[in-house]
């Protein structure tokens, strides 16, 4: 009597349909109603679920079909369709596209085939709704926090049940007797009922279920008390969930669903510890992933953290072949799967009835456990075969083994980590996996250039905060603040220009460094690549991977040069992999673009050293204090110049190098950069030179000497080297500052009249 | 200057590869003209160098001593013979021994050149690392040699798939795991161990010779474990 089944539509659910007998809403329910919903449903939700009533339905009657060609359609359903999904299934490897090409495939035929029925069998499922919703309207439900939502459906399905059979109130009490899955506690159902009848004469279903939501689901922000009460007794994470999901479908609608009188800060702090209690997060991380990701993505990143990633190998093809391995890891019973399109030795594991790690091919060095996104930075570097490659932070292996087997072990790699504990690992994997052409050290990665330099290409995978690998390591979770992440930036930057200054630019086949980090930080990744790209002669060049996202070119307040769109971004939400950051660089030339004020000091040393960059952090201030004689030193400055800029250039910081063919492009290079790099300048000046004021000063000279006279020849220069003071301070000073302020400015000009006048 | 020797019947033959006017103790090749004459234990017949060699200092990363290259060599040819020399004449470039923190390190000449901007505290490990010399200068033999080893190895046993993961955990092997054994092996000879997939394992020392093995009961030792894969797992702190 409640339920009524039009007879003329084929219910064609599970066996034995002639048998099929009415089970009640929750079991009749569970087949509409997909198990990912919880009890309570946001707007959204709901509307999710409807949709997918009128699509879950099409799947189902197509299934019965292909099966048995019992139906009707059995005529112009053939089986080569049938066919063709299968092959399709099979021949592709483990590409999601394949997978959403077939689902298409098979909503397209649904459609084709079930468009009639389909709304018929919506009403059905709308009167299970119906009646669902009229029989919880008697009870409460316990909610804690916000009202509850109606579900959609359940509205439509009120709605059309009332105008078909217009027995309300029988229904009513039939539906009191049916189980009751969901949990309705708003009184507003009774209102809004009355309300869809009305709409429902009008308009179109659709519409009045849009009309509904505005008028129905308002998610309510916790008030004060509320907030007291959470304290005491915290809520449990299911409504927290629930309310996290409801908030982010309020921003993202938020002139709509916004409650009068709550800003939009109070709807994100109460997201933010929801977010933070729900996955466990402290709210500084909270805070900086809600800067990278919108509302939406940041939910799906949070909970792809909390899930492993699949486990990936990387076939050695020094001593095998991927698709003889693939057959002899079946053989001891694993079951795998090549990477993906863009990886010829990659393979993931899905499951395994022996330790992969511990199988005779691993240690036959067959294959190597390596993290999908390990696999990029050196697909990026791509090393040729004779090639002297160095690998800055090689531990544990995994990135240097692949670029030995990509060379045929031909070349040399220098392999480097900066901890000796982690450095056995390397040496294992690298004997394990029959690498030959490889060296390993122990340096601190920033003294690199001292040691070697000029080699083809570099590897940077630099320390970092791990943001990106958050599912290996939940610990990051809680344990990162803001020191942490600007240790580690500070770090990642010093060890670029190492890593830039050990590329040789002037090599046949190279001269590329690639930086990656495991870390999804805008401060460790695009800001690292700014400044080095700020800091020396390179440029970004496309990595060759052609999925990812791009790397940002503005992030908040920060803007990035443009050519940073050419870095890639992975994400384990949308990639299924560990968060990686990859750039690219090639270096143009030797030479180290030095500060205007600098450029004239180092012309002689300058070409001597150009191969040898010195970037250690500067220790310029210490000689800087030590040596104020600017004045005393002029027939021999020439020759303590040569000197003492050799000693200085070792000693500070690179910008002091300028090889004098390089100038006329060097200058016209600090020319443009005159703004930003004046200020920077300005206030290093400001800093170092505190207590010397007499050496600022002279600095100041030196540097608007040199200023004017960049635009001169270099004969002008010769004086202006003259004039500059074979100091160590002033070298060391000049070299970090060349943009003064105005006051600076205008006692430099008139020191200069003097000098002038004086000479 | 390089130096001759007096084998026993065999004509003294100059080092063919210090033909020029280079120190022996720089050359290694010398023991090649040595091991092309049937294996003696040949330990008489080395002369020694300049007292200058003698001093070593262990931290260098140094060439070998002719003592401790007659040693290694020795041992090396216990299992691939004279085929030693293969191992240093390699098509792609000329390869040498090279000692380090007491293990022997086998490298092209070209990594060395680049080996020797980095200073000897900071090295780790160059090029393969082939085994060390203990305390009293006997040298053992890592499995990290064993690339090197297998495909010059003359004598080989093959171990069943059911014995795989014994030999694999550090155990002899037992006739009942033995599936093919070389012909003629002598008794205490060094042996590659192969997997059936002809995949190498590791090496020993064979305990019987191929006459006894077929008659010897199933669960005695036919091959004395000496090194096997297993150790980048179980030993992995002992291989640097």
């Amino acid at each position: 009597m409640g339920r009524k089944i039009d007879p003329t539509n084929k219910v064609k659910r599970g066996p034995g349909r002639k048998a099929r007998k009415q089970k009640g809403a929750e079991t009749e329910l569970a087949k509409f109603i997909t198990d990912d919903e919880p009890k309570k449903l946001s707007s959204r939700a709901k509307k999710r679920a409807f949709k997918r009533t009128q699509v879950t339905v099409k799947p189902k009657e197509e299934k019965q079909p292909k099966k048995g060609f019992s139906d009707e359609n059995s005529e112009w359903l053939t089986p080569a369709k049938r066919k063709r999904k299968l092959e399709q299934s099979e021949g592709d490897e483990d590409s999601d596209s394949q997978w959403e090409d077939e689902e298409d495939l098979d909503e397209e035929e649904k459609e084709e085939v079930e468009a009639n029925e389909d709304e018929d069998d919506d009403g059905d499922m709308v009167d299970d709704y119906g009646a669902m919703e009229d029989s919880s309207e008697a009870e409460e439900a316990e909610g804690a926090d916000s009202e509850e939502e109606e579900l959609l459906p359940i509205e439509r399905a009120a709605r059309k049940q009332k105008k078909m059979q217009k027995a309300t109130t029988q229904e009513e009490d039939e539906d009191d007797d049916d189980d009751d899955e969901e949990e309705e506690e708003d009184e507003e159902d009774d209102d809004e009922e009355s309300e869809d009848e009305k709409m429902d004469d009008k308009e179109d279903e659709d519409d009045t279920i849009q009309m509904n939501l505005d008028g129905v689901d308002k998610f309510k922000l916790p008030g004060a008390s509320e907030r007291e009460k959470e304290e005491l007794v915290p809520l449990d994470l299911q409504s927290i969930h629930q309310r996290i999901k409801d908030n982010v479908d309020v921003l993202s609608h938020f002139s709509e669903k916004r409650e009068e009188g709550k800003e939009r800060t109070e709807y994100l702090s109460l997201l933010k510890s929801d977010m933070c209690t729900y996955y466990s997060y402290n709210p500084f991380l909270m805070g900086k992933l809600m800067d990278l990701f919108p509302h939406s993505e940041l939910v799906d990143f949070l909970e792809a953290n909390e899930i492993q990633r699949p486990v990936t190998i990387r076939t050695n093809t020094l001593k095998t072949r991927r698709r003889d391995l693939a057959q002899a890891l079946i053989n001891r019973g694993v079951n795998l799967d090549p990477l993906g399109k863009w990886s010829k030795v990659g393979l993931v594991i899905f499951d395994s009835s022996v330790p992969i790690g511990a199988t005779p091919e691993y240690l036959a060095g067959h294959y190597m456990l390596q993290g999908a996104s390990s696999l990029l930075p050196v697909m990026a570097l791509s090393p040729q075969e004779g090639e002297t490659v160095l690998d800055m932070s090689s531990a544990p292996g995994g990135k240097t083994t692949y670029m030995a087997q990509l060379m045929r072990n031909t070349g040399v790699i220098i392999a480097n980590d900066a901890s000796a504990d982690r450095l056995k690992s390397v040496v294992g994997n690298i004997h394990r996996l029959g690498v030959t052409n490889s060296i390993i050290c122990n340096y601190d990665g920033r003294q690199f250039p001292k040691v070697m330099g000029g080699f083809d290409r570099v590897l940077l995978d630099a320390p970092c905060s791990g943001t990106g690998v958050i599912s290996k390591d939940p610990a990051v979770k809680t344990s990162k603040d803001d020191s942490d992440i600007q240790r580690s930036a500070h770090l990642q930057k010093e060890l670029i220009l190492a890593a830039i200054d050990s590329v040789n630019a002037e090599s046949q086949t190279g001269g590329y460094l690639v930086y990656c980090t495991c870390s999804i930080m805008v401060e460790e990744n695009e800001w690292v690549v700014d400044y080095a790209l700020k800091k020396r002669n390179v440029k970004l060049v496309p990595t060759g991977l052609d999925f990812g996202k791009e790397g940002f070119t503005r992030f908040k307040e920060k803007r990035f040069h443009p050519s940073l769109k050419l870095t890639r971004r992975f994400y384990p939400h949308s990639h299924n992999m560990d968060g990686f950051f990859v750039a690219k660089l090639k270096k143009f030339s030797n030479t180290i673009p030095t500060a205007p004020a600098d450029q004239k000091e180092e012309e002689e040393p300058a070409e001597e050293e150009t191969p040898v960059a010195s970037e250690e952090p500067s220790k310029n201030s210490k000689p800087a204090k030590s040596k104020p004689q600017q004045k005393n030193k002029s027939p021999s400055q020439e020759k303590t110049e040569t000197k003492q800029t050799s000693k200085t250039i070792s000693d500070s910081k690179t910008t002091e190098k300028v090889v004098s063919k390089n100038k006329p492009a060097v200058k016209s290079k600090k020319l443009k950069d005159d703004g930003p790099k004046q200020k920077k300048i300005a206030r290093m000046d400001e800093e170092d030179s505190k207590q010397d004021k007499k050496t600022k000063e002279k600095l100041l000279k030196v540097s608007k000497v040199d200023e004017e006279t960049s635009k001169k020849s270099e004969a002008g220069k010769k004086e202006e080297s003259l004039l500059t003071k074979t100091n160590k301070n002033k070298k060391k000073l000049l070299q970090k500052k060349s943009r003064m302020g105005k006051n600076k400015f205008k006692t430099l000009k008139k020191m200069l009249k003097k000098q002038e006048s004086g000479l | 200057m390089c130096h001759s020797f007096a084998l026993t019947a065999h004509v003294p033959q100059l080092c063919t590869h210090c033909a020029c006017a280079t120190v022996l103790r720089q050359c290694s090749h010398v023991l090649y003209t040595v091991l092309a004459a049937p294996l003696i234990p040949c330990v008489s017949l080395f002369l020694s160098i300049s007292a200058g060699s003698l001093i070593i200092n262990l931290v260098i990363m140094r060439p070998l001593t002719d003592e401790e290259t007659k040693t290694m060599f020795e041992k090396l040819s216990k299992y691939i013979g004279e085929n030693i020399k293969l191992l240093i004449d390699r098509p792609d470039g000329t390869y040498c021994f090279r000692l380090h923190h007491d293990r022997v390190y086998y490298i092209s000449e070209k990594m060395l050149k680049m080996a020797t901007n980095i200073s000897r505290d900071k090295l780790v490990s160059v090029g393969t690392c082939f085994g060390k010399f203990t305390k009293t200068q006997k040298f053992r033999l890592h499995i990290t040699a064993l690339d090197f080893l297998a495909p010059y190895a003359k004598y080989k046993v093959w171990v069943k798939p059911g014995a795989e993961q014994s030999y694999l955990y550090g155990n002899h092997i037992m006739k009942s795991g033995l599936g093919r054994i070389t012909e003629n092996t002598a008794q205490y000879q060094g042996v590659v161990v192969y997997s059936m997939a002809d995949v190498p394992l590791g090496f020993g020392v064979a305990a019987k010779n191929t006459q006894e093995c077929r008659k010897v009961d199933p669960m005695s030792i036919v091959v004395f474990h000496q090194a096997d894969v297993g150790e980048y797992i179980r030993c992995e702190d002992t291989l640097t």
